[in-house]
């Protein structure tokens, strides 16, 4: 995993401006502040946290579809080199090739006025990818067979699909450009938990097969532990640890990805209330607390924790936490 | 405990446009008061209709069973819902004994009526409180689910609660009518995992303080380990197998139960594959013969399966399963 990451995120900081503020510094929100991720080629690096946490905001930064406002992202694939802050149209349009996103809802994703052929077909079209409407019907039929949608399903129209048939031509809309990084933005979540296995399997099928890299959103973290080999976790803007996949699991740091993970309530019906229970909510971005921006839920919070913000220290290999208190804690 | 609600033979059917589709096949079964069911499928199994029949809160094309019976026992007798004709005959079980909470909290409030009057209108309907009464309740009621400040969020809309907190709001309102049975609509699946444990918390202590009985309805097996005492699971409108929360986790007896089992990613063991059901859950105008699971099972025994229904037979005590292989005589349903 020492290769080039394939894309990076270097103090990256997305920030909404706020009504108001006519005297004195511009009010903002930040939704996704000072975060810095390396995500390596071919990797599954999945990001998890609350909503609100700026889980999706970091994605979609990533695809240059929400505003940098700090710092920057790189993307490096080996053929291009881009910085995600300074790219120039033609770049853009180049980069959206490369990178694609999978939505949540499909139901919601796919247009109902369009048959399946269409919908696939539609990004070769808009980025001219393909000359001919033979090549564009190869490529599409050679994306749908890999997301085991065959030429009859290709005539239909979307209403006629299941939610898990219908995820599936989402993946397939978004792999038809052939793209190296993909953001699939909680694309498990609306489907039933059977369903949900088979687009999950797919999903580790094709990133196998094509060499691809995701960085998987998701609220579930037993999903999560399941697909990705890398995971960070996010916390109103923040980067509170990442690790990789088993010392995340098997020795979290951070209190929060400790609360997160005793709060998945366990399959063992003899095994009720042991929980660690979080108090409250995750505060609004509009007014974040000082310090520590978890201290205000945090059952282990000093004084300390209440006025410094703590900072990414090293917890093991590519393991880092963002506490004050890990190293004692961990004891 | 006693028995608080008994269901035999629920039909329920639906004239669409295209053709009489069943969305409920002959269930049964019934509850104790203090008790909590865990009614797990699929979407498109018919769990959520299955509940809302309970108080035939059903759109009008809805044509029930001959068969199904429906009996409230509540403390001035028992009362035969499907008999209940017109709204005022129905208020008795609607809001009265029977509350019911959504899914999705931000559309089950009016946008532009405040928390409180909305919690203060139906204990005016349901009880002989006066408007000062009925506040006073509802507030009490607030403070009780856990909302702090309760007299200043009585005043706030839905907008200004978080995700939350509306639906402690909901639940607030819910109980607000002390009703005897709660069915509560997968309510936490649009909320986090560290809200959805406050949530779960506070749903156990209120079964424990107010004795009444809960239909939780979720497709997540993990939240009805944490809860239920018993579960029913349904399939294509079916009751496919029915036993204590112990039994059916952890001796699911239908393939089913098993396949849904088998698909839950796990912290446990997260090297293990993860395997899911084959196939997707047919059309309800579709509707397989034989057993309605025969087109995905992994444990078909033969023609048997899509030519014959199987009926329910016990594995255990307190357990029982609609499957062939409990039943290897057969005689059919």
């Amino acid at each position: 995993m020492s290769d080039n990451p394939l894309i990076t995120a270097q103090n990256l900081s997305v920030h909404y401006p706020l009504r108001g503020g006519l005297i004195g510094p511009k009010p903002y929100v930040g939704a996704v502040e000072n975060v810095s991720i390396e995500v390596a080629p071919g990797s599954f690096f999945g990001l998890v946290g609350e909503s609100g946490s700026g889980k999706t905001t970091l994605g979609r930064a990533m695809l240059r579809a929400a505003p940098i406002s700090k710092g920057d992202v790189l993307f490096d694939d080996g053929e291009v080199a881009y910085s995600l802050k300074n790219l120039g149209k033609k770049e853009l349009k180049d980069y959206r090739s490369r990178a694609q996103l999978i939505f949540q809802d499909p139901y919601a994703a796919l247009s109902p006025r369009m048959t399946v052929r269409d919908i696939i077909a539609e990004p070769l079209e808009v980025m001219g990818l393909t000359k001919t409407r033979a090549e564009t019907d190869e490529r599409v039929r050679e994306i749908a067979a890999k997301c085991r949608l065959n030429v009859e399903h290709l005539r239909r129209f979307p209403h006629a699909f299941s939610g898990g048939q219908r995820q599936r031509i989402s993946i397939a809309r978004a792999l038809v450009s052939a793209p190296k990084f993909i953001v699939a933005d909680e694309s498990v979540a609306a489907l039933d938990v059977s369903i949900q296995a088979d687009v999950l399997n797919l999903l580790k099928a094709i990133q196998q097969d094509m060499g691809l890299t995701f960085l998987f959103i998701s609220h579930d973290l037993s999903v999560v532990a399941h697909v990705c080999d890398h995971v960070a976790v996010m916390y109103l803007g923040r980067l509170v640890e990442t690790a990789p996949t088993r010392a995340l699991f098997s020795a979290p740091r951070h209190p929060y990805t400790q609360a997160l993970l005793s709060a998945i309530p366990s399959l063992d019906p003899d095994d009720r209330g042991k929980a660690q229970k979080l108090e409250g909510e995750i505060p609004s971005p509009t007014n974040p607390p000082p310090g520590c921006k978890f201290q205000t839920r945090c059952p282990m919070a000093i004084d300390r924790c209440r006025v410094e913000e703590p900072l990414l220290e090293t917890a093991g290999p590519e393991h880092n936490v963002a506490c004050h208190r890990w190293k004692e804690l961990a004891m | 405990m006693s028995r608080l609600i008994d269901v035999e033979n629920l039909t329920l059917q639906f004239d669409t446009d295209e053709g009489r589709i069943t969305a409920v096949d002959n269930v049964s079964f019934s509850l104790e008061a203090g008790e909590v069911m865990g009614l797990v499928g699929e979407s498109g199994s018919g769990k959520s209709v299955t509940a809302k029949s309970l108080m035939k809160l059903n759109p009008r094309n809805a044509v029930y069973g001959p068969d199904t019976k429906i009996t409230l026992h509540l403390d001035d007798g028992p009362i035969d819902v499907m008999s209940l004709q017109n709204d005022t005959e129905m208020k008795i079980v609607r809001g009265g004994a029977i509350s019911l909470i959504f899914q999705e909290p931000m559309a089950s409030f009016a946008p532009a009526i405040s928390i409180g009057e909305q919690m203060v209108e139906q204990l005016m309907i349901h009880t002989n409180f006066s408007k000062a009464q009925a506040k006073e309740v509802s507030v009490e009621m607030l403070d009780r689910v856990g909302i702090s400040d309760p007299s200043t969020r009585f005043g706030q809309y839905a907008f200004e609660l978080s995700g939350g907190m509306r639906q402690r709001a909901m639940i607030a309102m819910a109980l607000s009518t002390k009703p005897r049975l709660l069915i509560a609509d997968e309510p936490t699946t649009a909320l986090d995992v560290t809200i959805q444990a406050q949530v779960i918390d506070l749903m156990k202590d209120l079964v424990s303080e107010f004795g009444m009985g809960i239909i939780f309805i979720t497709h997540d097996l993990g939240v009805i380990a944490q809860t239920a005492d018993k579960v029913a699971v349904m399939y294509l409108g079916k009751l496919v197998e029915q036993g204590t929360v112990r039994d059916v986790i952890r001796r699911p007896a239908h393939p089913y139960t098993r396949g849904l089992l088998a698909a839950l990613p796990t912290l446990d063991d997260i090297d293990a594959p993860l395997t899911p059901i084959p196939g997707d859950i047919p059309s309800p105008l579709e509707r397989p013969s034989g057993c309605v699971y025969n087109t995905r099972c992994q444990e078909v025994l033969g023609p048997r399966c899509s030519a014959e229904a199987p009926r329910f037979s016990q594995v255990d005590t307190d357990h029982a399963a609609a499957c062939h292989l409990h039943d290897p005589q057969g005689g059919g349903a």
